[in-house]
């Protein structure tokens, strides 16, 4: 491609009159206070977007017992092996349940791999991101704490009433 | 002759006046430069300690206090602890010599605005003084024992030898047109009507080259080659922390506050107003209006120093050398040589 440069004249290779013109720019914005996009975070929040992909969960059934089956397909997929499962049998109709299942929460990198693998939706990343502690041994969730985080009604994206529910 | 302890009294005073102004300009710049540019980029800015945010120059301070000062093993460390006081120091004792407004009458005694009044050499110690803080700069860089810190240093050293020289040239024609080096006759010269301007209008080729040299000089953007920060980390303070590295902030500040009362009395004026004449305010509100003005201008300098740093892309370096030997240069020679010629011909106004 040829490259055409256009010709500046004396005035404009100074460049006085660009940066005038940048920082009438600059200058201009000062005064819109309407437009700032400043979120002012711990009181006001961000919409989250329907596919966001926050801490994972374990899901209930109707029965009330943990949907997961323990195949540990999500266990094998994860990228940064957060995830551990202990199995046991169970006198279910499902034949196998997780004895244990810890997330390492300073592992997790929130691909939602776990969620797209797990054949009975088992495991489901929520809109939930405040997961801070000052103690790394607290970030890892335990499956009683995964459950527990499930009880609060995650939202299916177009779906009104909350996941466990909804089978 | 009043006796020495009067005049110590009197320069102590005005010393805590001047200090307390300046560092309080200091804080407000740091926190005038956070909002602005916020503004400028359609942020809010820090808003949270105090109203408005406007402790946050306390939170800040308080902040660098509890930081660890950490001196790398690689530092040479003398030097490495005395370099940030070299930059600060200078920036402070330029204050010295310049005067902050005409003179205040109060209890039967004038006391003229300036720490050291009628010093007759006040262009010149200003620009050695204010000269010197490029030292701290390049012995940080070196004694911090790091490459990127090392480069930060050079650059500060070659910048202020290319820009000196436009700064020295542009204001020679300024000194060249009133015949002093002393501060209060430059701007006594600039008061009343043709052909006592403020000097921007007469020496305007000079005044374009002062600001442009003095970005350098305070290594602000567009000139802030020495920090670099998408380049060299930090440039020359990278390797500081905590209080010492609060020292190099302040000094930057503090330099920009120089500079900004070095152009106003050169070329804007002083505490000048246009159609007003202190002497009807009295002496005593007359003297500390001149002060406000003054500061005012300052300050509204300050404000352009940021507006710009928030508005143009750093410069390449062979850009910078460029711009400084090729074009600021020859234009402050040009300028000069002008100025000089129109007072061969017309005599000095």
């Amino acid at each position: 491609m040829k490259l055409t440069r256009p010709k500046l004249s004396w005035w404009e290779r100074t460049y006085i009159p660009a940066i005038l013109k940048g920082m009438a720019i600059t200058f201009r914005h000062i005064p819109k206070v309407k437009e700032r996009v400043t979120l002012e975070y711990p009181e006001v929040k961000w919409d989250l977007p329907k596919a966001y992909r926050g801490a994972p969960i374990l899901l209930t059934g109707l029965d009330g017992q943990e949907k997961c089956t323990s195949c540990k397909l999500c266990e094998f997929i994860c990228p940064p092996r957060a995830i551990r499962i202990v199995a046991e049998e169970t006198s279910l109709e499902k034949e196998k349940r997780p004895k244990e299942f810890d997330i390492d929460m300073g592992l997790c990198i929130f691909c939602g791999y776990c969620q797209e693998v797990c054949p009975v939706e088992a495991i489901w990343l929520k809109d939930e991101y405040e997961m801070a502690d000052y103690d790394r041994t607290a970030l890892i969730f335990s499956k009683e704490q995964l459950l527990a985080r499930g009880r609060k009604p995650p939202y299916l994206p177009g779906r009104e009433k909350p996941l466990e529910e909804s089978r | 002759m009043s006796p020495i302890w009067a005049i110590l009294i009197e320069a102590l005073v005005k010393i805590l006046v001047i200090i307390a102004v300046v560092m309080t300009g200091v804080a407000y710049s740091t926190l005038a430069e956070r909002k602005v540019s916020a503004w400028m980029q359609d942020r809010k800015g820090p808003n949270r300690v105090g109203w408005f945010g406007l402790l946050q120059p306390v939170a800040d301070g308080l902040k660098f206090f509890f930081k660890e000062d950490i001196t790398p093993a690689a530092a040479y460390r003398p030097v490495y602890l005395l370099a940030p006081l070299l930059t600060l120091t200078p920036a402070l004792i330029t204050f010295a010599v310049i005067p902050f407004g005409t003179s205040v009458t109060f209890a039967g005694r004038t006391f003229p605005l300036a720490i050291a009044p009628g010093v007759d050499v006040g262009i010149i110690y200003l620009l050695a003084i204010s000269s010197m803080g490029v030292y701290g700069i390049l012995l940080a860089g070196w004694s911090s024992g790091n490459k990127y810190s090392l480069l930060g240093g050079l650059r500060a050293a070659s910048q202020v030898i290319s820009y000196e020289l436009g700064i020295g040239l542009s204001l020679l024609s300024v000194v060249l047109w009133t015949g002093t080096f002393d501060f209060n006759k430059i701007v006594g010269a600039q008061s009343g009507g043709w052909p006592h301007f403020w000097f921007f209008i007469p020496h305007f080729l000079g005044f374009l080259v002062f600001v442009v040299s003095i970005f350098a000089e305070t290594n602000r953007l567009p000139f802030d080659m020495p920090e670099g920060e998408s380049e060299i980390v930090g440039g020359y303070h990278t390797e500081y922390s905590g209080l010492r590295f609060a020292a190099f902030f302040m000094g930057e500040y503090a330099n920009m506050i120089t500079a900004s009362a070095f152009l106003v009395l050169l070329f804007l004026g002083g505490w000048n107003l246009p159609f007003v004449r202190y002497e009807w305010f009295g002496p005593l509100w007359g003297g500390l209006l001149s002060m406000a003005v003054f500061f005012t201008k300052v300050f509204a300098c300050v404000f352009v120093f940021i507006w710009v740093r928030w508005t143009l892309p750093r410069f390449r370096y062979d850009q910078l050398m460029n711009l400084g030997w090729k074009r600021l240069f020859p234009l402050a020679v040009l300028n000069f040589l002008l100025i000089a010629t129109f007072l061969l011909l017309r005599g000095r106004p």
